[in-house]
């Protein structure tokens, strides 16, 4: 057997005094070897993604790295930086999550792909080769996307330009650093195709970073597991995947959540709580002096309805209008047109203003996506649970008592109350985030995406926590998610959405199981690891 | 055809802006207590009640003040600001006599500035955090922190007093040398304490807001990317950092170029540089209401034009503004 391509042993990556812990990736070993995918997953702070960065050299100054990286029969760390640039964009390429930010954003793609050849000493003065390169990662025509800058590329077509930037001068390993996770379901299962096609058509070894099980089954030849720094557990996909021997793996696939519709409860639901017809939002772009601005029409036209203790999924990829139909539902939006009712308020909720909607407010409550953005950082727990609380006038030892019982009914330790936000983790911010949403005893929640920036350990106990809540309560749930698994395991209910109109609606197991829309259909195939996963989670 | 709209749909603004700016400081000046009629009186030393209100008729300042309003801003829109109280020459005549001399102070304290600022702040980002990026760090502070006027006072004494390198005020020697170069170099010579003393300033803000750009800049994703690519560092740092840090510093700059008029009266005071800021302080001090407005209508104008250039270098450099929306 010939020597692996890429060989990493007994690597460190020390992170600085004071951290959590010494070692970011504490003494790894992995191979990834001509011609195949290695996947490494892990959840975040594996250490997975310094481990790539390490390979690249682009591990920010002031981290040690010590150990060996062996890379063509040659030492990698200890080599002069000239030689170490020379390989990278040559030999190895990276390619990264988020391909808008990963960009430059004032240069054209042409510049920024002829940039590589440049500076490799390969300039290419006509052309050719960069609209050679856009051809073959599918984009259309090449020629314009050339001159355009990233900007004016849709989310996949950079992520495809950037996958063209590293394959300029054919390198033996190109890494992959979640390559998928910014970009929507449909979006993703074309970039994966795109990049097994390529990886076989030239013989590439790839080194794909992720944290999204459904991913590793796609794509993974080989699999390593990070922990903490570790690689706890490394072999054949199969083997990983089907017959997980350490208990963390077993604990990752477990939580991955899984088409699975949840038991039919229509005989628990009560009575109609919220009832839209004819939802709208419009948005205008900004219009100058003499021009009109743009319109767009991110809500048109969606009726929904809601019993006491139901759940609704929305489900949508990016500018499909769920969010904007959640911030309509709570009232942060104002709607163009349509009518919304809500038991025991008279008339349509979209057109109480100010003070009268105060009671709306109490019994209409949201969970945000971003546990680190929607909780003051400057307030400690028990305020931000009880702001709500103390402003609709409860008195501060009420409150504050029941401040302590939310806690409990969100999991969390009650002595969590007194610290600041910063101290909890994202999972746990979320559960704060709930608690809080809950204080006021609201008959509806609104959730939008309450799981996405989640690991999936964590967005599995937190989905639990929601549906647990939800039955407890009573409560009816819009829960907006673009993750079909995620909605298929808290919704009774289904619509699916796309450019602000519902194409199809139903009990989830329908909507799952028989889609009738075509664009559900082509959301369900775009499930990364389905295929695959059906036949390991028969075994 | 978008740059044709652009531009009339900034006409339309700039004329609303500016005729906004003139009734403004109308008003503004007016509240000033006292009038050009108690400075005359005063210096005149014996002026009876009969000689305010002659006065103050003469120069139609006894009229209500809506229509002394109305009256000048018709003037204006006619493209005439009024004479002066004082001297009875055209405000216009005064203000663009003394133009040239303020545009030569500020305009090469804008391109001291612009020239060092943002090299200081790019050699700090480099070596962040190590000796040289402390003592640029140091020195714009302590230049950012000291009064234009007090660091003046400090040149003057050293380099004119103390050392005898450099004259001292003024823009010209009293008897002037003879021939076109020699009378160049005298007043190059007097140029450069005001203009350092002024773009020294800049120079901080330049230094400071280019480092901040600069390191902000240099954690960003495409910045890591270009790195992945192989490019060597100084390509990274020219073609990634400082094209996309150069944004907030092209804004400054046009702040800074808004300023070319009206920004020197300080370096124009302590210096005795004969510009427009000294003839605004005068015109404030004798209650010139004329002239004062002209000065100000010609710094307003200049903030006005400046923003507008900004505007479009913004647009070159940064091809997403402008492209939303649109």
């Amino acid at each position: 057997m010939t020597a692996p391509l890429l060989e990493i042993a007994g690597l460190r990556v020390a992170l600085p005094a004071g951290s959590d812990r010494a070692h970011a990736v504490d003494g790894i070993a992995l191979d990834v070897r001509a011609n195949e995918v290695l996947c490494v997953v892990g959840e975040s702070g594996s250490g997975k993604s310094l481990t790539a960065h390490a390979v690249m050299g682009l591990v920010p100054k002031g981290l040690a790295v010590a150990g060996s990286i062996r890379f063509e029969g040659r030492e990698l760390l200890g080599m002069a930086e000239a030689e170490r640039r020379r390989l990278r964009g040559s030999r190895m390429a990276m390619i990264f999550q988020e391909p808008m930010a990963a960009l430059n954003p004032v240069m054209r793609i042409g510049d920024q792909i002829a940039e590589v050849f440049r500076f490799h000493g390969r300039p290419d003065r006509d052309g050719s080769r960069t609209l050679a390169l856009l051809d073959a990662v599918g984009l259309p025509d090449p020629a314009l996307i050339r001159h355009a800058r990233p900007f004016q590329l849709s989310g996949g077509q950079r992520q495809r330009a950037m996958i063209a930037m590293a394959l300029a001068l054919d390198p033996v390993l190109l890494i992959a650093d979640e390559p998928t996770t910014a970009l929507d379901v449909t979006t993703q299962a074309q970039i994966l195709d795109l990049l097994r096609a390529i990886q076989a058509a030239r013989s590439m070894a790839v080194m794909l970073i992720t944290h999204d099980i459904g991913v590793v089954r796609e794509m993974a030849h080989r699999v390593a597991v990070m922990q903490e720094g570790r690689v706890v557990e490394t072999g054949p996909a199969a083997d990983v995947l089907g017959r997980p021997q350490h208990a963390y793996t077993q604990r990752l696939l477990a939580a991955v959540p899984k088409l699975q519709p949840r038991p039919d409860r229509s005989a628990e639901l009560g009575a109609t709580v919220l009832e839209g017809r004819g939802l709208a939002k419009t948005y205008a772009g900004r219009a100058g002096l003499f021009r009109p601005g743009r319109r767009v029409a991110a809500v048109a036209g969606v009726d929904l309805s809601l019993r006491r203790g139901e759940a609704l999924g929305i489900v949508g990829e990016s500018g499909s209008g769920k969010s904007t139909l959640a911030r309509m539902v709570v009232r942060l939006v104002d709607a163009d047109a349509g009518t919304l009712t809500l038991a025991g308020v008279d008339g349509n909720l979209l057109a109480l203003r100010g003070r009268r909607l105060g009671p709306v407010r109490r019994r209409v409550q949201m969970v945000f996506q971003d546990p680190w953005g929607s909780l003051n950082p400057r307030r400690r727990v028990h305020e931000i649970v009880a702001q709500g609380l103390l402003a609709h006038g409860m008195d501060r030892r009420q409150a504050r008592a029941r401040v302590d019982e939310l806690l409990a009914l969100v999991a969390l330790d009650p002595s969590s109350a007194e610290r600041f936000p910063n101290e909890f983790s994202g999972g746990q911010r979320q559960r704060i985030g709930l608690a809080r949403a809950l204080a006021l005893e609201p008959e509806l929640l609104v959730a939008d995406e309450p799981v996405s920036a989640l690991d999936v350990s964590v967005q599995a106990q937190v989905l639990d926590l929601i549906a647990d809540i939800q039955r407890k309560l009573q409560l009816a749930v819009l829960f907006i998610t673009h993750d079909l698994r995620v909605a298929s395991q808290v919704c009774d209910r289904i619509a699916v959405m796309r450019r602000g109109e519902v194409v199809e609606a139903g009990p989830s197991a329908e909507v799952l199981f028989r889609p009738r829309h075509e664009y559900t259909r082509l959301l369900l195939a775009s499930v990364p690891g389905r295929g695959v996963g059906e036949e390991t989670g028969s075994a | 055809m978008r740059i044709l709209l652009f531009l009339g749909g900034w006409l339309v603004k700039a004329a609303l802006i500016l005729l906004a700016i003139v009734v403004l400081n109308f008003c503004l000046v007016r509240l000033a207590p006292g009038d050009v009629a108690t400075v005359l009186a005063g210096e005149s030393g014996a002026a009876d009640a009969d000689f305010l209100a002659r006065t103050r008729a003469e120069f139609g300042l006894d009229r209500p003040l809506p229509a002394q309003l109305a009256t000048y801003v018709g003037n204006v829109l006619s493209l005439d600001l009024g004479v002066s109280y004082r001297t009875r020459r055209p405000v216009a005549d005064m203000v663009l006599e003394r133009l040239p001399a303020t545009l030569l102070l500020t305009g090469t304290a804008f391109l001291f500035a612009l020239g060092v600022g943002p090299a200081l702040g790019v050699l700090a980002a480099v070596k962040a955090r190590r000796p040289a990026d402390s003592l640029i760090t140091v020195a714009a502070l302590v230049f950012y922190a000291m009064p234009i006027f007090w660091v003046g006072l400090l040149f003057i004494l050293f380099f004119s007093v103390t050392l005898g390198w450099l004259p001292p005020f003024g823009m010209r020697s009293l008897i002037p040398p003879s021939g076109e170069l020699a009378r160049a170099i005298d007043v190059a010579r007097h140029l450069v304490l005001p203009a350092v003393t002024l773009g020294l300033f800049y120079v901080a803000i330049y230094a400071r807001l280019t480092r901040g750009a600069m390191l902000e800049t240099a954690g960003l994703d495409y910045v890591k990317t270009a790195r992945a690519k192989g490019l060597p560092e100084w390509r990274v740092v020219t073609a990634h950092i400082l094209r996309n840090a150069m944004l907030p510093i092209i804004t400054f700059a046009g702040l800074q170029a808004g300023h070319l008029v009206g920004g020197a009266i300080v370096a124009e005071t302590v210096f005795a540089w004969p510009g427009i800021g000294r003839l605004a302080f005068d015109a404030l001090l004798q209650r010139d209401y004329n002239l004062l407005l002209a000065v100000f209508l010609a710094s307003a104008v200049a903030v006005v034009l400046f923003n507008f250039v900004t505007d479009l270098l913004l647009r070159i450099a940064d091809p997403r503004i402008g492209a939303a929306g649109g």
